[in-house]
């Protein structure tokens, strides 16, 4: 009874600190002043068609780093949570052959997958998408192929490599744009072609590709120690 | 006020009334995820202006009128990598419950009372 006092008394408590900051978001009729700038200089000054993207891996490119750190620790977590039981591995019980429905659909269905995860994350720059959603399509493709194949493994070779890879060509990016472009992350390190087309806004669909690559490829690997777990 | 905001205020109360109230971990999970769904819409709303498209530029969008004709792209960009990372702390917390389970074969909150004063 007291427990459930409490609880109403801190949701209660929540309700009010929340309310003053849910109250004050009127509908806006204008950009701010920051916004603006982005909308009004981020076509001309960095070529991405998609404002969403300059903002993400440009103007505000260090915080997209940090997530991916994030990421990554999340990441090195679980593996580091799910390891700990591996030598117990003494009887490994068989698991159920997965239906042939199932097969036939991973083996038609897996690379159009990956074919689309890759397909987002290179036109990051030109429509709604980007490293993070490809990346996270391209992890949904190795889940269905694990699901119909229970006993397969991933390489970790591979899988370390690209990780380890992408994450170190994209901080290296961002120090080049150091010395040959205006600051950390600058995309301006390549020539910004033509606007609205695959080939432009200098070095994003790069450091989108890798995001992509990254993403994928840490989510694979949570995936991964999660189905080795169970066994 | 405007009404994704208020949906988004209402999860976030209803996540954490679920993470307070429940004992068994998965749900605790499931509260946490909610919470995270109404500070996303919460987010998103702060950028909305009404009857804007969004910020990506083609051909039905003028590069040199763009200011007038799109939405905010800031919290768009935040929730977008938001989204990501919360779905990587979700995966990092079922393992927490994967492994406690493990240890005392329960998912009951009430038992583990080790940390408990």
């Amino acid at each position: 009874m007291v427990k459930r006092f409490l609880i109403l008394l801190v949701l209660i408590f929540f309700v009010i600190m929340l309310m003053p900051l849910v109250s004050d978001i009127q509908p806006q009729t204008e950009l701010n002043p920051l916004a603006e700038k982005y909308v009004k200089d981020g076509p001309d000054e960095l070529g991405s068609a998609n404002l969403v993207t300059s903002v993400i891996v440009t103007y505000r490119g260090l915080d997209t780093l940090g997530e991916v750190a994030v990421l990554f620790i999340a990441t090195a977590g679980v593996g580091f949570m799910l390891r700990r039981r591996k030598d117990s591995k003494l009887n490994p019980q068989k698991k159920r052959e997965s239906s042939e429905i199932l097969q036939t659909g991973t083996a038609l269905l897996t690379p159009l997958i990956f074919l689309f995860g890759i397909y987002i994350f290179l036109h990051g720059h030109l429509t709604p998408g980007g490293g993070f959603q490809g990346g996270v399509v391209i992890a949904s493709a190795v889940l269905l192929s694990l699901l119909s194949y229970p006993q397969a493994e991933v390489n970790h070779k591979i899988l370390n490599a690209i990780k380890s890879l992408s994450g170190a060509f994209y901080i290296l990016i961002g120090v080049l744009g150091l010395y040959l472009a205006a600051g950390f992350l600058d995309n301006r390190i390549l020539p910004l072609g033509d606007f609205g087309h695959l080939f432009s806004a200098g070095a994003i669909p790069v450091i989108y590709s890798l995001i992509g690559l990254k993403v994928g490829s840490e989510l694979v690997g949570i995936l991964d120690s999660m189905q080795r777990s169970d066994s | 006020m405007t009404l994704v905001s208020i949906i988004g205020f209402v999860l976030i109360i209803v996540g954490l009334w679920g993470m307070l109230t429940q004992s068994n971990i998965i749900k605790i999970i499931i509260g946490f995820s909610i919470i995270d769904t109404g500070i996303h819409l919460l987010i998103v709303s702060i950028g909305y202006i009404k009857g804007k498209t969004a910020p990506i530029i083609d051909n039905s969008i003028v590069k040199a009128d763009a200011v007038n004709q799109v939405v905010d792209p800031i919290p768009s960009a935040l929730v977008l990598t938001a989204i990501v990372i919360g779905l990587a702390v979700t995966a990092l917390m079922l393992v927490y419950a994967v492994n406690l389970y493990q240890r005392k074969q329960s998912l009951d909150i009430n038992d583990f009372e080790e940390l408990k004063w």
